[in-house]
């Protein structure tokens, strides 16, 4: 076994994809400047006025829309919407309510009442279920939810009321930056190499081995502690550091552009991957693949 | 997957140069710094004194004990001053043995005079193992380090006067074979990892830190961590650092010398390049 070492080297700056070229340049701003002199637009996030002049607060992309103005910053927490899926993990286990961290401003809630009890039962929480709570979800424990709402302070108020979302079993968590990850119909894939993931809109990517059957009845809270077989955990890996090659070279992340990235990975070692060159050269054939899809 | 790299800077006094090495893994930055000086006020007592190597974990302006906040918020201030001061002692643990780096090459005149070598770590990002990476670290900066040539000459009243050579590179190296390089061992489960990072640190009880040199020789075994270890792991684990750590030598001393030999020609990196 022979140690891999280098000396440094300057790193090369990551050029966005060059998808860019044929749509207009999107306009990047910096937090200062003036976006536009005109008091006829409304302002949105990402803006504030300045002397009659519309300044940007954060840095990223400005987007308008007919007469709204805002700024998409491009490295930010995760602001969640009404619908998202989100992979989050228990920090506090409160009184009829835990709070779970999802990579926000704020601390997410998840409330009793908006949790599937096992077996299926739908029925009033009584006070015995607030003292077994610890039994269904305790802190260090990850959990896939949709939000519900959002409160006036911006913490989100998730739920768990689907047999698909609940807590999470045996795998993998890939902590990545929110704007990254695409808004699509549906954040839960079954990818054909071998294993599944999550796609969480806060950046939270969870990888795990496709389950063989599902257990209707347990709700969500059955975890699966069978020992995960060799070849699902090289599969596992090569997809997180896939996952890591990606965000590195800020690519928009969905079930297709994470495939693609699978499989030009498979002339390489799963510890390869993680290698500036080897990531580079990988990435930029899903771009070109990518990019031939769309054209 | 790890990057060295010690580069020199120009003379500032006539007796003193200063070298750094800096070294990452994954995300690990550590700045190591060297200071020559002899110590000419110590050694005018009546003791024999031997040439000593002497670690500090600063910051390179002041000789502070501290790890820099910008490997993490909780070095600030006085955070970092419980790791800084182990690691000192687990460095200290390491080199504590006549044969890691060669004493006595850096004597002077026997009895009198000797060089002492200040051993300064900057650890500027903190990402996991961070003892492999100084043990890296320190073997570059020791393999960089020039010192330069003195001679003796004895002065009118019958002392003995010290001068350095006007050639600021008439310097003699120090042999760094010997120096050995540090292999963390993770226990996780039953089975242990060896250069894990912080989320798997995070899973893992226990570690053994190992200093290996080219040899095979063991200097050094400390366990780290609140969890236990089995004996016949304890064992293994040995092994498997002890076929690490040889393994580690000879790449470094490589791209040691591979970038000796680029010489100006080398690529300045980052703030220290």
């Amino acid at each position: 076994m022979a140690a891999d070492m280098r000396l440094p080297v300057i790193r090369k700056p990551v050029s966005l994809t060059s998808a860019f070229d044929r749509k207009d340049r999107k306009d990047l701003v910096v937090p200062g400047d003036v976006i536009t002199s005109d008091t006829g637009f409304m302002r949105g996030h990402g803006t504030y006025m300045d002397e009659e002049k519309l300044t940007a607060s954060v840095a990223g992309e400005v987007e308008r829309v007919d007469k709204l103005i805002c700024v998409k910053p491009l490295k930010t927490r995760f602001n969640g919407e009404v619908g998202d899926v989100v992979v989050g993990r228990i920090t506090e286990v409160q009184q009829k309510r835990w709070k779970v961290e999802t990579n926000s401003r704020l601390d997410s809630v998840l409330l009793l009442s908006s949790v599937n009890l096992p077996g299926g039962e739908l029925r009033r929480r009584s006070a015995e279920d607030e003292l077994t709570m610890r039994e269904y979800l305790q802190e260090g424990d990850l959990i896939s939810a949709e939000v519900q709402s959002v409160f006036a302070d911006g913490a989100l108020l998730l739920h768990t009321r689907s047999l698909k979302y609940g807590k999470l079993g045996q795998g993998v968590l890939v902590q990545l930056s929110p704007s990254l990850v695409k808004r699509q119909k549906t954040h839960f894939h079954n990818l054909p190499c071998g294993a599944s993931i999550i796609l969480g809109n806060n950046g939270f990517v969870w990888l795990y081995p496709t389950p063989g059957h599902q257990e209707e009845e347990a709700g969500g809270f059955y975890t699966s502690l069978e020992p995960v077989s060799l070849s699902d955990r090289e599969v596992i890996s090569r997809l997180r550091n896939c996952l890591l090659a990606l965000a590195a070279h800020k690519v928009l992340l969905y079930d297709t552009s994470v495939l693609y990235c699978y499989e030009f990975s498979q002339p390489h070692q799963v510890k390869d991957i993680l290698k500036p060159e080897v990531m580079e050269e990988i990435v930029m054939l899903t771009q070109q693949k990518l990019m031939e899809q769309e054209g | 997957m790890r990057d060295t790299h010690a580069t020199t800077t120009s003379v500032f006094t006539l007796w003193q140069r200063y070298k750094l090495a800096r070294l990452k893994k994954c995300t690990s930055y550590t700045v190591y710094g060297m200071t020559c000086g002899w110590m000419e006020e110590a050694v005018r007592t009546t003791d024999t004194w031997r040439s000593r190597l002497t670690w500090f974990p600063t910051q390179t302006a002041q000789p502070k004990s501290h790890c820099s906040a910008n490997a993490t918020p909780e070095f600030e201030g006085r955070g970092g001053e419980e790791l800084g001061t182990e690691l000192s002692n687990t460095l200290y643990k390491v080199f504590n043995n006549k044969r890691s780096v060669d004493l006595k090459s850096l004597c002077i005149s026997a009895g009198e005079h000797c060089w002492a070598l200040y051993v300064d770590v900057l650890l500027l990002q903190c990402d996991g193992n961070l003892y492999d990476a100084i043990s890296i670290a320190i073997k570059a900066a020791l393999f960089n380090t020039k010192i330069p040539k003195v001679f003796i000459s004895a002065d009118d009243e019958g002392g003995k006067e010290i001068e350095l050579s006007d050639d600021p590179y008439d310097c003699m190296r120090l042999d760094v074979e010997n120096v050995p390089c540090i292999v963390t061992l993770c226990k996780v489960g039953h089975r242990h990892v060896v250069d894990a990072t912080l989320q798997e640190k995070a899973c893992s009880v226990a570690s053994l830190i190992i200093s290996v040199t080219h040899k095979g020789t063991v200097t050094c075994v400390r366990k780290v961590g609140g969890g236990s270890l089995d004996p016949e792991s304890i064992f293994e684990m040995t092994e498997a650092g002890k076929r690490v750590g040889k393994a580690l030598h000879a790449p470094l001393m490589k791209l040691l010398h591979q970038e000796e030999s680029l010489g100006k020609k080398r690529e300045k990196v980052g703030f220290l390049g």
